[in-house]
């Protein structure tokens, strides 16, 4: 088991206001990923389900029980942070057995369960190193073996693959989802990568400036933003965010993904000259420069285009996005 | 391990320098244990030469001996100091960590607070100390060497301590909250062996001017029962002779314990632990 539920959660650092009023409900099992941009109170908020930092208001319910006053040992969660955070002065094994020997639990169950993580995160040729014998990618695997250790009801992930290297990202990536389907943990997930969001995520949560903007699922939060910010932070490259006068448009802004623009070297809705291209083999991304401003196009495959040369852009019927003067999304 | 770039006359410049430097401040050292292996006459005659066979004597570490009280004054000096350093450690650390771990109001005042002392020196205040340590009945007492010597190794460790463990892993102090460890716990096995070198560093500091302190030993300890060495060394200058083979092998004697100490402090000082912990 492992539901959390928060109740208009606020918390303060003197008079700054980090989170003004969060309510949210994760259910057990789920994969829930908090994303937005630095400062936005994400990992504020984390520390405040984890009972690292104390809520100015409101209540955390875990399984049901509040736990604003329960210890974050006796919360049954687990954490793995950014750093790694591993004791410097264990090895692997007693890294991960730590959290159960300070919970009184006998020997034999610490070995058995210690040995169980290690080989689900083929850990056993490492067990007797330090953590300064080991690279980076296996010290985040030691750091996600602990959690796992401790059985928790929630697993709570820090921007736990900031610090690896591109290669090592996607693979670590790939793990914590694999450990997921195998282990139905509620885990919950900080990151400022929203494709770490959308490829690991059951539900969004995009937060921004201390409250939640839009919580859904991955493609929910792509088809359906509710706010200029969630159209402009999920996707990539971002949405083309137009000025709607310039348009002739009675919206405040109207966005349109790169994707969902057509060009054509004879005619189309709008006139643009290429400023770059930018060559991905899958994908030709082009910045045009239009009458309204500047447009991203992004293209499948290989296609020539000259720098300067002339294009017209067609936006998809049905996929262009109105949003209001306070950013909120218009339906037509 | 040479740069690259510096070129061997510059780099041959430099240990020139540092060369020279060691020599002048070792020099008045070797002087002293020099002349500790010399008889008298030898001493004034040729106050620079190396004991000869001809010249060599211990006569002055045989007086120093024999004055008897000598081990139970290297005792004292070495009580006093050890006991001292292990309470400005232990209360230095507890107050620096309590500073940089915990947000509370009058955080940066009291840290201003507990610094102070490293500007006012603690002999300012010896007439009170006196009065205080007379009332409390604690003259002639090791306690009251070792209290005075805390509070004087006090501020420069909490200020030092407070920056190093500033350094400490905010995750790594976390992870331990999260496995259930104490505060006490996490202050004790997570951070202090990682601001070991500091702690090594606050221990040279604070030890060379206790063991070397003449002014508290005389004042407030100066009975036969409590003199420290560098106290106790000095019933061998006196107003019109003074003995020097036997104060010179005193101070030859008086190096040893410090030197040895210095070097344990030191091996931590270029041991550090923390590599792996964190990135």
């Amino acid at each position: 088991m492992g539901s959390l539920k928060i109740q208009d959660i606020r918390k303060s650092f003197g008079h700054v206001d980090v989170l003004k009023g969060i309510d949210l409900e994760v259910e057990d099992g789920e994969f829930v990923i908090f994303v937005g941009p630095s400062g936005c109170g994400k990992s504020t908020l984390l520390r405040v389900i984890a009972g690292l930092e104390d809520a100015t208001s409101g209540d955390i319910l875990i399984d049901g029980k509040r736990v604003n006053n329960t210890p974050p040992a006796k919360r049954g969660i687990a954490m793995v942070f950014q750093t790694y955070a591993l004791y410097p002065h264990l090895t692997v094994r007693d890294n991960m057995g730590l959290g159960l020997k300070q919970a009184g639990k006998p020997a034999a169950e610490i070995k058995e369960r210690t040995a169980i993580a290690s080989a689900m995160l083929s850990l056993d040729d490492y067990l007797e190193r330090r953590p300064s014998e080991l690279s980076g990618g296996q010290r985040q695997r030691v750091a996600i073996g602990r959690a796992i250790v401790r059985e928790p009801e929630l697993f709570l992930f820090d921007e736990p693959l900031s610090n690896l290297d591109a290669a090592l990202r996607v693979n670590t990536r790939l793990e914590i989802a694999r450990l997921h389907r195998q282990l139905k943990a509620t885990m919950i997930y900080v990151t400022h990568d929203q494709v770490e969001a959308m490829t690991l995520a059951d539900k969004i949560v995009v937060l921004n400036k201390g409250r939640i903007e839009q919580v859904g699922t991955p493609m929910e939060l792509y088809n359906n933003p509710q706010t200029v910010f969630v159209a402009g932070f999920i996707g990539s490259p971002q949405m083309n965010l137009i000025d709607g006068g310039k348009l002739g448009d009675t919206a405040k802004t109207v966005g349109i993904r790169p994707e969902h623009i057509q060009v054509s070297a004879k005619e189309g809705t709008w006139k643009g000259s290429v400023i770059h291209v930018e060559h991905l083999g899958a994908d030709t991304i082009l910045y045009l420069q239009t009458e309204f401003g500047p447009l991203t196009v992004r293209l499948f495959g290989e296609h020539d285009y000259e720098v300067d040369g002339v294009l017209y852009a067609t936006p998809d019927k049905g996929r262009t996005y109105r949003f209001d003067a306070e950013g909120k999304i218009v339906r037509s | 391990m040479a740069r690259p770039t510096a070129s061997p006359f510059r780099m041959g410049l430099v240990h020139l320098a540092l060369v020279i430097y060691t020599l002048i401040a070792l020099f008045p050292v070797f002087l002293t244990v020099i002349n500790s292996f010399k008889d008298r006459s030898a001493i004034f005659r040729d106050p620079l030469g190396l004991p000869m066979p001809k010249s060599f004597s211990l006569v002055g570490y045989e007086t120093v001996l024999k004055q008897g009280d000598f081990a139970l004054y290297f005792q004292n000096s070495f009580i006093v100091t050890a006991v001292s350093i292990f309470f400005v450690l232990l209360f230095g650390a507890m107050a620096a960590f309590a500073l940089s771990e915990y947000r509370f109001r009058g955080n940066t005042l009291m840290g201003l607070y507990l610094a102070l002392g490293i500007m006012i020196p603690i002999r300012l205040g010896t007439v009170a100390i006196l009065q205080g340590m007379v009332a409390t009945g604690l003259v002639n007492t090791l306690t009251a060497l070792i209290l005075v010597y805390t509070a004087q190794g006090l501020p420069l460790a909490v200020f030092i301590l407070n920056e190093f463990m500033r350094t400490v892993s905010d995750d790594l102090k976390n992870a331990g909250r999260i496995d259930g460890l104490s505060e006490y716990s996490i202050f004790f096995r997570l951070v202090l062996p990682l601001v070991r070198p500091a702690m090594a560093t606050v221990a040279v500091f604070t030890m060379i001017p206790i063991w070397n302190d003449l002014w508290f030993p005389l004042i407030l300890a100066p009975s036969d029962a409590t003199k420290t060495i560098t106290l106790g060394s000095q019933v061998f200058i006196g107003q019109f002779v003074t003995n020097w083979n036997a104060v010179l092998a005193a101070l030859t004697l008086a190096i040893v314990p410090v030197l040895v100490l210095y070097m344990l402090f030191s091996r931590q000082l270029i041991r550090g632990i923390t590599a792996g912990a964190v990135k």
